[in-house]
């Protein structure tokens, strides 16, 4: 047996009404700044052995001066892996 | 996840997870008999989570979507599981070891992918270091660009509606999105279903549980369709047309 994974999902879009959006508000994702991405971006990191998640997430954090950083969880803490799962920040 | 970034989190943890693991047999089993129980743990399992954990410790469903066998070299066996997120694969190898009477337990683990994000793009803190360096040094912002990306990444997997403009601010607000509100939906989604609230220009607003399916949010004409669970999108980037504020803005 074999399910489909989320990320083999091939959905499709429906439209329940057509609509325009207004260029003077928000701003398309690619089209943000570095310092817009800054403050609302993630990146896929390859979490090094041997620091924690947390260590990592506060050294970007410290490196890139913003305010805020975090990461998107391992399930598996307090080193009981001597190989860290790899870590997306 | 940078700045208000952090708030996209939950979204990873509805979009799958897939590992490499290595299990350590204690005994010796037929490879037909651990494709057995690879086959066993597939779908909807109870697991209990382990002693340390950081989540209550409860049974709990979680989905095994595949278990594959990568290779084989006497008790040790490499595999390849994708599984939703909050699955831990050191109770998987345990309870497989269990059902092949022979226990078992996991040796290494890596992960591959968690959600839209996958081990052969990622990038290492090095990278991002000389990225961030040459950007403050010289200006130059093209490898940072390449490495950062805006928070809707994360959204990628989530079942996904996109709402009218003069929808967002309420949602921004913490309202729950009415169902009136919708211009496009994807197909697809049940009730209860983790969903991501979004605009016409595809920046994220908000996650969200759905309080209709994708059907029943094409025909309704009134009541709610997402029970707005996180808002990430800032209040009053849209004009806030639900109190007014948009005649405000533009006299």
């Amino acid at each position: 047996m074999r399910l489909d994974p989320p990320w083999r999902r091939q959905p499709e879009l429906e439209v329940k009404r057509e609509a325009e959006t207004d260029e003077r508000y928000g701003k398309p994702p690619e089209s943000r700044s570095v310092e817009e991405l800054l403050s609302l971006g993630v990146v896929n990191l390859d979490k090094p052995r041997g620091p924690t998640s947390h260590e990592v997430a506060y050294m970007v954090k410290k490196m890139l001066g913003v305010g805020l950083a975090g990461h998107g969880g391992t399930l598996e803490h307090g080193g009981e892996i001597p190989l860290s799962p790899a870590c997306f920040l | 996840m940078l700045g208000e970034g952090t708030k996209a989190a939950p979204a990873l943890m509805h979009s799958g997870k897939e590992y490499v693991g290595l299990m350590e047999l204690h005994g010796d089993v037929p490879d037909e008999e651990i494709l057995k129980a690879f086959e066993f743990f597939t779908g909807d399992i109870y697991q209990v989570p382990p002693v340390r954990a950081a989540v209550a410790r409860r049974p709990r469903v979680r989905t095994v979507y595949f278990n594959e066998l990568i290779e084989r070299s006497g008790r040790m066996a490499l595999f390849r599981v994708g599984c939703s997120g909050g699955t831990y694969v050191r109770k998987l190898c345990h309870d497989m070891g269990e059902y092949l009477g022979v226990g078992a337990h996991m040796e290494e683990l890596r992960r591959v992918r968690a959600g839209p994000f996958t081990e052969e793009k990622s990038h290492t803190l090095l990278d991002l270091y000389e990225a961030w360096a040459d950007y403050r040094e010289s200006g130059n912002a093209d490898k940072l660009l390449q490495i950062i990306e805006p928070v809707e990444a994360c959204v990628g997997l989530l079942p996904k509606l996109f709402i009218l403009d003069t929808a967002v601010d309420a949602v921004c607000h913490g309202a729950d999105l009415m169902a009136v509100g919708v211009s496009r939906v994807e197909t697809g989604i049940r009730r209860g279903d983790f969903v991501a609230v979004m605009t016409l220009k595809n920046e994220l607003v908000a996650f969200g549980t759905a309080l209709m399916s994708s059907e029943e949010i094409l025909e309704a004409t009134e009541g709610a369709a997402v029970d707005t669970v996180r808002v990430v999108m800032p209040r009053d980037t849209y004009p806030s047309v639900w109190r007014g504020g948009l005649r405000r803005k533009t006299s």
